[in-house]
C-alpha cells in the first residue's frame, strides 16, 4: 500500500536508517577499488595474456598463490555487491511499491547471493586434478 | 526516465547500460569459472567458446564497458566530493570521452590482433 506519510514519489522515505548513506559511500569506495582490481584483471587476462592462452592449466597455476585467490575473492565480492546495489537503484526507479517490486527484488537478491556463494565456493575449494 | 540535460543525460544512460552489461557478464563469468571444479575437459571445452570471433568483439565491448563505467565513475566521485566541479561537468565529460577513445584504440588493436 502506498502511504503518503512513508512514501514520496513512489519511494520509501528513509526513517532512522543510514543504510542509503552507507550504500552511497560503498559505491564510491568499491568503485575506486574496482577501478584498480577490475581494470588490472582485464589488462592481465586480456592484454598481457589472452583468451587463446587461458585454459585449465593457466587457472591452476594462477590459483596456486594465495595472493591471486585473495585478489579474485575481493574483486568478486566488491563487483557483485557494487553491481547488485546498482541494479537495486535501477529497479527502484522503475518499479512502484507493490507485489511486482517485491517479486523482482527477491529474484535479484536470490540470484545475487547464489552467485556470490557459488563464486566463493569455486575460488576457495578448488583443488587441481 | 528522461532528463533535459544533454551530456548529463547521456553519461547517466551510458553508466546504467554499461553497469547492467558488466553485471550480466559477471554472472556468466561466475558460472563459467564454476566449471573449473568439474575438471580440465569440461572447463577447456567451455572456455573455447570464448575464442569464437563473435566473442572477440564482445571482449572489446566488455573492456569498453568497464573502462567507460570506471572513467565516468571518477567523474561522479569528483562532482560528489568537490561540488564546485559541477560547473564544469560537461568539460569533464569531454575529457573523459577523450581518455576513453585514446585508451580504446591500442586496447582494441591488441585484443583483435591476439
Amino acid at each position: 500500500m502506498q502511504n503518503s506519510e512513508t512514501f514520496q514519489n513512489g519511494r520509501p522515505i528513509p526513517v532512522n536508517s543510514s543504510f542509503e548513506l552507507f550504500a552511497w559511500f560503498f559505491m564510491r569506495l568499491s568503485g575506486i577499488l574496482l577501478l584498480l582490481l577490475a581494470i588490472g584483471h582485464l589488462v592481465i587476462m586480456h592484454l598481457i595474456n589472452s583468451i587463446d592462452t587461458i585454459d585449465y592449466q593457466f587457472v591452476v597455476n594462477r590459483w596456486k598463490t594465495p595472493f591471486w585467490r585473495s585478489y579474485d575473492g575481493l574483486m568478486l565480492f566488491l563487483a557483485l555487491l557494487h553491481g547488485l546495489n546498482g541494479l537495486r537503484t535501477i529497479l527502484d526507479d522503475y518499479l512502484r511499491p507493490g507485489a511486482w517490486r517485491i517479486f523482482w527484488l527477491s529474484i535479484m537478491y536470490t540470484t545475487g547471493f547464489i552467485l556470490l556463494f557459488v563464486g566463493f565456493l569455486t575460488l576457495f575449494t578448488f583443488q587441481p586434478k | 526516465m528522461i532528463y533535459k540535460g544533454k551530456e548529463g543525460q547521456w553519461s547517466w544512460i551510458f553508466h546504467r547500460i554499461t553497469g547492467i552489461g558488466v553485471l550480466l557478464f559477471l554472472a556468466i563469468h561466475i558460472i563459467d569459472t564454476m566449471l573449473i571444479g568439474w575438471g580440465p575437459e569440461i572447463y577447456n571445452k567451455v572456455i573455447a567458446i570464448y575464442r569464437n570471433p563473435i566473442f572477440k568483439i564482445g571482449e572489446v565491448g566488455l573492456f569498453a564497458a568497464v573502462l567507460y563505467h570506471a572513467l565516468n565513475g571518477i567523474r561522479i566521485i569528483l562532482i560528489d566530493f568537490i561540488p564546485e566541479t559541477t560547473k564544469y561537468h560537461r568539460q569533464i565529460f569531454y575529457v573523459e570521452m577523450l581518455l576513453f577513445f585514446l585508451a580504446m584504440i591500442p586496447v582494441s588493436f591488441l585484443m583483435l590482433s591476439h
